[in-house]
């Protein structure tokens, strides 16, 4: 906790992610060259789903850091609300457009899966019916923090909508469980270990790495640019 | 690939699309913040930083 205190200073933050996002950048470029070489050649197709599988490979990455964006959210939330660090609104602000990005992904590519196995791209399941409306929370999230003349206020009110619909999380989590739906129940976080084999698990997380290590640069490279907006802001303010 | 082919490469093509788009506007508008920054006396410009350099 003491540490993300320390990064909470944007001056400190940004002398951080300025000496991380080189290598960073490097990093997800080999991981993402490499991963899609398992996802589009080297990995079998499934004995159900045939190549449709590798679709998979950037479905369930881009919906669990989608749902782990609006987590990081509700938590910078929380900061701002009850620590009032001036970097936690700036990082929301950034991390909201690139959240609902991913949620657009998960939701477009499992449209893509849906029509060739279940014959449908859209079905009203209480799994992707949860998806959706986490990517209206992060709409939502985007149109508030940006609604107000004062910024302060609009993060304020963001910081409360993403605490609010962090229950969301867990209704996305066990829908599969709760009700019969036509998604299939959770294969790799599971009791039990995943129920998927190695042929197909390990590039599905290298995959979910590689996408986390896009998430992770993404948002360093728009939190930068908000700390020097927000400086421009400033900078206007007081001509 | 399969006769699946279509749906495997639009499901990748919108992956590439959506987060190739959110990259090339985040460096734009770092770009177009630092460029207004400079103007103002606040940063210097890639010019300056690569002379400086």
């Amino acid at each position: 906790m003491a540490d993300l205190h320390f990064l909470a200073n944007p001056a400190r933050f940004r002398r951080l992610s300025q000496r991380l996002l080189p290598s960073l950048s490097f990093a997800t470029v080999l991981m993402l060259a490499f991963g899609l070489y398992l996802a589009l050649i080297q990995s079998p197709p499934d004995y159900q789903q045939g190549d449709t599988v590798r679709i998979m490979f950037v479905h369930v990455p881009s919906a669990w850091i989608a749902m782990g964006g609006y987590g990081l959210l509700a938590a910078l939330g929380a900061s701002l609300l009850i620590w009032r660090h001036p970097l936690a609104a700036l990082m929301a602000r950034a991390a909201a457009p690139v959240g609902a990005g991913f949620c657009a992904v998960c939701l477009l590519t499992g449209s893509l899966w849906g029509r060739p196995m279940w014959g449908a791209y859209w079905v009203w399941d209480a799994r992707l019916t949860s998806m959706l409306l986490l990517f209206f929370l992060y709409l939502g999230h985007i149109a508030l923090s940006r609604a107000y003349d004062e910024p302060e206020r609009g993060d304020r009110a963001a910081a409360i909508l993403a605490l609010v619909g962090v229950i969301n999380l867990p209704i996305i989590k066990f829908s599969v469980d709760w009700w019969n739906t036509l998604h299939q129940p959770a294969s790799v976080a599971r009791l039990g270990g995943p129920s998927i084999h190695t042929s197909i698990l390990v590039p599905l997380l290298w995959m979910a790495v590689t996408l986390l290590l896009l998430f992770v640069l993404l948002v360093l490279l728009r939190t930068d640019t908000e700390i020097d907006r927000r400086r421009l802001e400033n900078a206007e303010q007081q001509a | 690939m399969s006769n699946h082919a279509v749906f495997v490469m639009s499901a990748y093509l919108v992956a590439l699309v959506i987060l190739g788009g959110l990259l090339i506007s985040s460096l734009a508008a770092r770009n177009r913040v630092r460029r207004e920054l400079a103007a103002r006396g606040l940063e210097r410009s890639r010019e300056q930083r690569a002379k400086a350099s």
